[in-house]
């Protein structure tokens, strides 16, 4: 058997994983590993410029590909700058292994150098951790980490190494196992036949249902059994924002996001549904609004394979715990017996009157009825430039969003075609996400166009990867929709505080983003009036190969609606304008 | 209501500091908890108690379930259980009193497992609801220590926690 060093471990283990990518940033307690990168791995390192930006460029790796995210970062300071990236990944479950350095064995606890309690500060936000005691354990160790990180409920899994354990002069047999056993982890493989039976029985007795679909089923792969699903109930999908693009975003039967800024169709929807079929999604507070209003006339069948997101808000009338692809597919099977038996049939005459109830909220007040933004003032509206590079892109492109009201317009407007295109901060709502996130996707999907949509405020925090993008040449879109304020902080300013803007203005010390962009190598574009917008964007589009920044100035005012009105709001208690509630 | 949940764990360190973690990040109490290996060593048994509601304790049990290291675990009060907590008190055991405090700690069957001139040490085992009960009959004024484990426990008959 073949003698490595900790370090050359670590190196073979990633390999032998089938790692892609590691997204790292190099220091004391980690430079015998990065050694042992450089002599030994051929796999390709991304030198960020901040901690925070590997972890999040992991993150926006996993989001688009489906694979664990590798992160590579140095003890203490190091290891602290990677917690927010953790934090997001856990709060969404996306898969990640987090390597961190750790100061030498004898050292823990002394209070040394760059010494952190990782272990300590990264449990609440884990989805499990590692701290390896000796170099004979480094395979195994590596190999529960991402077999941890990518099965059932997907997370982030740290592992912590102590440098002395990593060091080049102990040699070790080297044995990186097929199969991983966990006596105390078995996720579950199938939903119960019965609780399955139950959920037919319930939707197909169902005089106005709808499937509202969440980030697991992208996480679960299952968006072709949805569709398939939905296209047999003929029920209405609406998506979480975790789960925009799981179900097509041009399909008749999508209604739109549901939420706090969810379509009026979707949330109108839900709250008069009879039956909802909550697939991989958890009635986060950003979507119930007051859960003892919530949806009063529903009866709540509720998949997901973490069954402690199962009747934790709103109770389940058919709780199922089980990976959402093989529920569906057992559901699809028991629709095919019910058919044939003809023993259960839909009340078709109710599902028509349903969609015609539906099909009138949409033109009262849906917004991809009538657009509900005024370009009369030649000024640029948010939402129009997201309206504009949906019909550019075609629905096609991967959206890496910041956090804000940007966010919001974009999951209102962009309609996706396939599941992974939208990458955002659901959970923790993490401004600085955007940026790095684009990078995984950019280097995970050269050949596709990979938009940042972010604010002033958000791209900010992380605008040093603009130095990234150039060292591995990442010909990234930024659409900087620039308002000059922090928009959704000054839009519950608005409305909550009689406008008064604590702390959510710049004054006049926003930097000039183009010179910015230039000084990094890359192109940057001013955009101010509305008629330029949409051909400047398919000018920064057609720069294939080259970054572009496109600072765009929209009404500074805009404010996301609808909004649920909160607190205790139920879902149908919307403001659909400054002015107009329903 | 007051539960008793009894887990078996990986006996590996950082495994207790999950748990507890687990009951402040969310929110949950601890009135007692008390964990030592098992005959397995591999394994650890923790036992705790909390207070909550049904669907509180829904959520405990399945969060402790969903723990890596967590391997199984029972809610002891979702059927017959025996459960006992040992207590220690350090009590003033002079004059008069000396006599008395013996003859208590005979009623609860406790040990007087320490002597000098003017102090009693005793021993107590029980349900939690007995210990309170000998602190009652003693009196705050002759109580100079009081230690307890915390509960622990296990299900009646042939029901068995094991892997």
């Amino acid at each position: 058997m073949e003698l490595l060093s900790g370090g050359e471990m670590i190196a073979r283990a990633l390999k032998d994983e089938g790692v892609e990518f590691i997204f790292g940033y190099p220091g004391g307690a980690v430079l015998h590993i990065y050694d042992a990168l450089e002599r030994t791995s051929d796999i390709p390192h991304i030198l960020v410029r901040h901690e925070q930006a590997a972890t999040h460029a992991a993150d926006g790796y996993a989001r688009a590909t489906g694979k664990v995210g590798v992160v590579l970062v140095t003890s203490g300071p190091g290891a602290t700058n990677a917690i927010t990236g953790i934090a997001t990944a856990y709060m969404d479950s996306i898969p990640m292994v987090v390597l961190s350095g750790q100061v030498a064995s004898h050292l823990i606890g002394e209070d040394a150098f760059q010494e952190t309690d990782m272990l300590g500060i990264s449990r609440p936000i884990v989805k499990h951790s590692f701290q390896v005691k000796c170099a004979q354990d480094i395979p195994a160790t590596i190999k529960k980490a991402f077999y941890v990180a990518r099965t059932g409920r997907p997370g982030p899994v740290v592992i912590d190494l102590p440098k002395d354990i990593t060091q080049p002069g102990q040699k070790f047999a080297y044995d990186y196992s097929e199969e991983v056993k966990l006596r105390s982890y078995s996720p579950a493989t199938r939903g119960h036949a019965g609780q399955i039976k139950k959920a037919i029985q319930l939707i197909l007795e169902a005089k106005r249902p709808i499937i509202y679909a969440g980030g697991g089923v992208i996480l679960g792969e299952a968006s072709k059994q949805l569709t398939e699903l939905a296209h047999r109930l003929n029920a209405p999908v609406t998506n979480t924002l975790m789960g925009l693009g799981c179900f097509p975003g041009h399909d008749k039967q999508y209604v739109g996001m549901l939420g706090m800024h969810g379509h009026y169709e979707a949330n109108m929807a839900m709250h008069n549904a009879d039956v909802i079929l909550a697939l991989g999604a958890r009635f986060d507070d950003r979507v119930t609004n007051t859960p003892s209003k919530f949806c009063p006339y529903a009866k709540i069948i509720h998949v997901d394979i973490d069954p402690a997101s199962i009747s934790k808000i709103i109770a389940a009338d058919v709780p199922i715990v089980g990976p959402v692809k093989a529920v569906l597919e057992d559901m699809l099977l028991q629709l095919d017996e019910a058919a044939q038996k003809k023993e259960l049939q839909q009340d078709t005459q109710a599902i028509a009157t349903w969609w015609q109830q539906i099909d009138q909220w949409r033109e009262d007040h849906g917004i991809w009825h009538t657009p509900r933004y005024d370009l009369s003032s030649g000024k640029i509206k948010p939402q129009q430039v997201i309206d504009t590079l949906c019909k550019i892109t075609h629905g096609d492109a991967y959206l890496c969003s910041d956090v804000g009201q940007h966010q919001m317009f974009a999951a209102q407007y962009y309609r996706f075609n396939q599941p992974r295109q939208w990458i955002n901060s659901g959970g923790l709502g993490t401004m600085g996400f955007g940026l790095p996130a684009a990078m995984g996707v950019k280097l995970a999907y050269p050949d596709a166009d990979v938009c940042t949509i972010t604010g002033e405020g958000s791209i900010q925090m992380n605008i040093q990867e603009l130095s990234t993008c150039t060292q591995y040449q990442l010909p990234i879109k930024i659409f900087n929709l620039n308002n000059g304020y922090l928009g959704m902080v000054k839009q519950w300013q608005d409305m909550q505080y009689e406008s008064r803007y604590a702390q959510s203005v710049y004054k006049d010390s926003l930097p000039d983003f183009i010179k910015l962009a230039e000084a990094y190598g890359h192109v940057g574009m001013k955009i101010e009036k509305s008629a330029d917008l949409e051909p400047a964007m398919r000018e920064a589009l057609a720069m294939k190969d080259r970054l572009v920044f496109l600072d765009i100035y929209v009404d500074r005012h805009e404010h996301v609606y609808p909004m649920q009105i909160a607190p205790n709001g139920s879902m149908q208690d919307m403001w659909l304008s400054k002015t107009e509630r329903t | 209501m007051r539960h008793i949940i009894s887990v078996l764990m990986e006996n590996e360190p950082g495994a207790l500091s999950r748990v507890i973690g687990l009951f402040s990040q969310r929110g949950y109490n601890i009135e007692s908890l008390t964990v030592a290996p098992t005959e397995d060593k591999s394994l650890s048994r923790l036992t705790l108690t909390t207070i909550g509601s049904a669907r509180e304790i829904e959520q405990i049990t399945k969060h402790l379930n969903k723990l890596i290291e967590v391997v199984k675990l029972v809610d002891l009060t979702d059927g017959e259980h025996v459960e006992r907590e040992l207590m220690m008190v350090k009590v003033k055991a002079s004059g008069a009193q000396r006599a008395e405090i013996k003859r208590c700690t005979d009623i609860f069957r406790g040990q007087i497992v320490d002597v000098s001139p003017s102090i009693y040490t005793i021993q107590l085992a029980g349900t939690s609801d007995k210990l309170d009960a000998f602190l009652q009959a003693v009196g705050d004024v002759s109580i100079l220590e009081v230690v307890r484990t915390g509960v622990c426990g296990l299900s009646r008959g042939d029901k068995v926690l094991s892997v």
